[in-house]
Parts: C-alpha cells; structure tokens; sequence
C-alpha cells in the first residue's frame, strides 16, 4: 500500500492501527439509519462522563478531604475559588444529569429488545456500568460533608450491617471507624476520585467494544447485518461517522442547552439536584428528623422501606432492594418474546412496562418524602401493621417492579406480536 | 394530557402538607437592590454578628454591594483587623453554647437552608413566652434557643394559639397576635428592615448568584447559535440518507 505523504502519512506508516480503529469504530462502522430520538443517550452518557471528569479534576484542586475541612472548602470554592461555583455547579448537576440520561438509556434498551440476543454482553456491562455509577454517586455524596452527606452515608453504610452474621464487621470494615468520619471521608474520596472512574471508563470501553462487535440494534429491532450489498455493506447500515456523528452533535447542543439552563438558573433544582440540608454541616450528634437519598436513589429506597421487617432484621428490606437492582442482568434470559422491539409487541407487554414505568415513578416520588406524606388509613384491619397510605401504596408498587421480572418468560412468549419487516421503516 | 391529570390528582396532597405550622409569607427581598443589601448588612453587623459568624463570606465580599474598602473599615468591620478577613462571629462559641444551650450557627448558607420565605416569616413572628428559659417563643420555629434578637425594633407580642376542630374533623389553630409595647420602628419599618435583613442572607448564601443568572443567559445564547448550525450541518450530511 502507497503510504500518504505528510506528517498523517508518517504518523499512519508507524502507528496503523490508528486510522485502523477509527475505521473499525467511526467511519466504516454501520450503524442501522432509523435511529429515533431514544438513541441519543447513549453519546451523551459518554458526554456527560467526560464532563464529570473533568469538573471533578478540577473540583480535587481546591476540595479538602478532611472531615473539619471538607463543607467549608466547597463553600470556598463557592465563592473564593475564581469560576470555582460553576465548576461546583457543573459536578452537582451533571451527577443528577448522568442518571436521567442512563435511566433513559436504559429505557430504550427495554423499548427496543437491545438486551437480547445477540447482545446480552452489552447489556451485562451496561448494567455493570449502572452498578458503578450508583457507588460512585454514593461515594461523591459524602464530600461536601453537610447532614444528608453525613447520615444518608450512615444508612446505606448500616444496610451492610444487616446482612446476617457479618453485618457488623462488614459495616466496620466499609467505614474503618464506628461512625462515619474522617478515615470514612478520606476512603470515600479514594474510591470517588481514583478507584471507580478507572472502573468506570474500563466499562464503558467493554460496553462499546461489544457493540460494535455484534452492531447497534434500531428501533425496529432488525438485524441490519442480514441485508447486505455486493460490498458487504448493510443495506440499512449508515457509517457512525460522519452521519451520527453530525447527529449526535445536535443532541449534544440541545442537551448542553438544558444542562446550562439548570446549572444557571437553578442549580438546587427546587433541593431535588442540592437538597437544602446538605447546607448544614455534618453533625454526627444531631440525626435530621427525615433522612432521604437523592432522586436518584429514592425508587430503590422505596423499596427498602416498604419491605417489614422480620424477627427484627431488617435484612429482608436490604436483599430486595439489592435484588431489585441485580435482577436486571437477567433481562436477556427472561424476555421469550420472538420480536425485539415494541412496535411490534402485543398489548401484554405494552401494558407490563407501562406499569413498570408507573411504579418505578411511584416509588421514586413516595421515596424522596416521609412514609406520612400520603396520610392514614382511615380504617383498622389486622393485618395492616401500620396504616400509612404512602407505604403500603410502596409494596404495591414493589410487587408491580418485581412481577414485571418474574412474569416475563410467561407474558413475553404467550403475547400476541406482529410480523416483523425485512428492512427497517422510517 | 395523562400526565396533566396526574399532577392535579398530587396538588392536594401538597397543599395538604403545606398548612401544617405557621404559614409563611412571602419574602419581598430583591437582589438587585444595593440599598436594602446594604440596609441588610448594616443590621446584621449591629444585631446579628455577636453571636452568628459569616465564617465563609469576607468583609472585602461587601465591595459587591457598592461599599468602598473605606466605608466598611470604618462602619462594619467589627470581628476583624482586615477587610481580606472573614466574618466570624464575635462571641466565643463556647461561651455561647454555656449561655443558650446550643451554639449559635454560622448564617454563611442559611439562606440555602430554609429559604428566604421561612426567614422572612420567623423574623417576624418572635413572641413573649414566661414558659421558656429566654421568655421568648417564635410562631415558626417553637421553643427556638434564640431570644428575639431585634426586639428593640419590632417591640414584644403576644401570641394566642386557639385550636378548633372544623367540620371535617381536622384541627384548625388561629393565630391571635397582639401587641405588648411597641418598638422603635413601626410594623411597615420593622417588615422593611426584616426584608432588607433576609436579602443580605439570601446574598451572603450564594454571592455569585447575580453572575450566574448573567453568564446563563450568554451561555444559552451561544448554544442557540451553535444550535442552528449543527442543525443546518446534520442536514446537509443527512441529504444523501434515502
């Protein structure tokens, strides 16, 4: 092969395997053409990634992880460090922004059949990718050392003390002290800044090496690579670069758009995104009456609470909620349905993920408010053990997230579908 | 439409929530103001600043609010040699602690905490109390630690708390305030010295909430810009996709 001229020719002539990936990846990948609104989250996960790394390099210059220092150096970055409030505020808001994104890329995999065959790695990683990202979330919570930092560190870390037998220790061991405090702060810090962004990025570079091993799915939920042409290029397939590229810009721009607006005009986001006891400096000796996790956390904190407790252990709480998070990585083994995608799925499915949809919703609200904000029953019965609306309103709701799973093999195979087209529709 | 119905269904259970505990007003405070900023800080410094530090706002920070260097050396610099310094409270923690039974705290994000509308109203609603260690009570904040700091302005209340049961089984309680000696400002004067008090904290809680709001709107329009040509380039590449 003629190499090109140049300094690209002299670079390309030692190191190929360059130009040799970003074919593989970019320009010769193909990528089905009818990719819909649902498929932008996916880049912009990746965006918001890159954002959160580096506000957060630059957040370590000036944050101090020292449990007598940590509130007051955020607040110092608040206001002495220059342009340190909109690094503070791209962080705080790009926390809750990478889970809306992932939840809904996450929803347009369910959408459209992407965790099935022959894609059930991608999912598995994805899925591992959710699992780092919600201990990451976690351990970044407690830095800026305010009360919910504080306590709501203190819960999640007691949930390991239920497991039975080694609970205690387990808890002791995560804390390294027997309440959360400096050594908890500092290994918080460790973990946040070193040990899960490398996690992180390793997963993400899995995620992406398995799909463009096996080919993005689409909406239609079609195996493009069936259909292909002399050069044996899908017919539905369009290179990644430039045409999703150019696209994925615009989705980039728009996002970027509504980001900005939240980060500029309202950063606490009504105490959803900054929640306004996290204002008060952490006080190990003053327990806040209502201790709730931020939105993002609140389906599965739902779940915890809404489970009773049994012989006095509240482990039953704690294993569903694990559960309800592990469960996923059985989507692909669970789904029996013969088409992917919800076009053209029966109404049993439609209406099993609607209700799914609803109850994750359901437990999210009912989870970033007290068990009374829905009031009593106005009845007795003997087997209400307790008469909050609110809570057993959670286990409806948690039995829906978990029949939605369990029932799956039963409602997805017994569901009437429609026939599938061989090529993509617009 | 649904989502629509939704809401509606939740807007009674959250206006239920909100009529438990005294009703707050609305707080009339305006950032923009330099004025009422300045009033504000002028007050904090003479009644509030004893007891409760602005430990993460400098002196040098009032400049923001149209004072030289000079006037604040001259007339608010009180826990401090230099206007580089921060504002700490004047009282000795420990001694305070000793005297009302819980440290004072720092006010620096108060205002982040309970919001302007709750300052605004617990300002305002402090009540003569013989049951209480200190012989005040506040309307929105019962059996608060802290004596009406601001009473020589507003004068002493009395309030009557009456519960009634209404109709539907729900308790009501009416608030019957009156009056025991008048301050040296009247109601109208003490509400402005309170609003201008509540404005200086909401300031002192986020100092660069100005700047933000005005980078904001550069920021949106430059992605409006880019917007239109991102937009114009997907097209022009997309032309070819049959």
């Amino acid at each position: 092969m003629e190499s090109r001229p140049g300094l690209w020719g002299w670079f390309d002539a030692r190191m190929p395997s360059v130009a040799e990936q970003w074919r593989i990846h970019a320009s010769e990948y193909y990528a089905p053409k009818n990719f819909n609104f649902w498929y932008y989250f996916g880049s912009l996960a990746l965006l918001v990634l890159v954002i959160q790394i580096v506000s957060g390099i630059f957040l370590t210059m000036s944050y101090k992880p020292d449990a007598s220092l940590a509130f007051g150096s955020v607040e110092y970055i608040m206001r002495d460090v220059p342009g340190g409030w909109i690094l503070r505020y791209i962080h705080s808001t790009g926390a809750s922004a990478f889970f809306i994104v992932v939840y809904l890329h996450m929803f347009r995999a369910m959408l459209y059949g992407s965790y099935r065959e022959p894609r059930e790695l991608v999912w598995i990683f994805g899925v591992l990718i959710y699992l780092t990202l919600m201990g990451e979330a976690f351990f970044g919570y407690l830095l800026p050392w305010g009360q919910m930092s504080y306590w709501g560190a203190q819960v999640i870390v007691n949930l390991f003390g239920t497991v039975p037998f080694i609970g205690p220790d387990l808890a002791l061991w995560i804390r390294g002290d027997y309440v959360v405090s400096d050594a908890t702060l500092n290994r918080f810090f460790a973990l946040h800044v070193i040990a899960l962004p490398l996690v992180l990025l390793g997963l993400v570079v899995a995620h992406i090496l398995a799909l463009h091993d096996v080919g993005s799915n689409n909406p239609d939920g079609i195996e493009i690579k069936k259909l292909k042409d002399a050069n044996g290029r899908p017919l539905d397939g369009i290179p990644f670069h430039p045409y999703y590229t150019v696209k994925d810009i615009v989705g980039a721009v728009v996002f970027l758009a509504i980001f900005s607006f939240v980060m500029f005009f309202a950063p606490e986001m009504g105490g959803y995104f900054l929640e306004h006891n996290n204002f008060i400096p952490a006080d190990p000796l003053k327990t806040p009456e209502h201790i709730a996790p931020v939105w993002y956390f609140t389906p599965y904190y739902s779940i915890l609470r809404a489970v009773p407790p049994l012989f006095n252990s509240q482990f039953p709480g704690v294993l569903a909620m694990g559960v309800a998070v592990l469960i996923l990585f059985f989507l692909p083994w669970l789904d029996r349905s013969p088409v992917k995608s919800i076009r053209y799925r029966g109404a049993l499915y439609k209406s099993w993920l609607a209700a799914f949809v609803v109850a994750f919703v359901i437990l999210g609200y009912l989870g970033v408010n007290p068990t009374t904000v829905w009031g009593q029953f106005g009845f007795d019965a003997f087997f209400l053990d307790t008469k909050e609306i609110a809570t057993w309103a959670a286990r409806l709701c948690t039995i829906v997230y978990f029949l939605f799973f369990i029932l799956m093999p039963w409602y997805t195979a017994r569901d009437k579908v429609l026939p599938v087209p061989e090529r993509v529709t617009a | 439409m649904r989502a629509f119905a939704f809401i509606f269904l939740l807007t009674p259970l959250a206006a239920l929530s909100a009529v438990t505990g005294y009703r707050l007003d609305s707080s009339p405070h305006d950032l923009r103001d330099l004025v009422s900023l300045q009033s504000g800080a002028r007050t904090y410094m003479n009644y509030c600043l004893g007891c409760h530090g602005l430990q993460f706002m400098r002196y040098k920070g009032l400049t923001e609010l149209g004072l030289t260097e000079a006037q604040i050396k001259e007339h608010l610099l009180f826990s401090a040699d230099k206007v580089g310094d921060a504002m700490k409270g004047v009282a000795d923690p420990k001694e305070a602690k000793a005297w009302f039974g819980v440290a004072p705290p720092d006010l620096s994000v108060i205002a982040r905490v309970r919001g302007p509308d709750w300052l605004y109203t617990y300002l305002r609603t402090f009540y003569r109390d013989p049951k209480t260690v200190t012989g005040w009570n506040n309307a929105v904040f019962p059996n608060v630690a802290m004596p009406h700091a601001l009473w020589s302005l507003q004068g002493e209340k009395r309030l009557d708390i009456v519960a009634h049961g209404d109709s539907a089984g729900h308790a009501a309680v009416e608030y019957k305030w009156s009056e025991i000696s008048q301050g040296s400002q009247s109601p109208a004067q003490y509400d402005a010295t309170v609003r201008d008090l509540v404005n200086f904290l909401v300031y002192v809680g986020e100092p660069a909430a100005a700047e933000r709001k005005a980078i904001g709107i550069v920021v949106l329009f430059v992605l409006g810009v880019l917007f239109i040509f991102a937009f114009l380039l997907k097209k022009e590449f997309w032309k070819d996709v049959k």
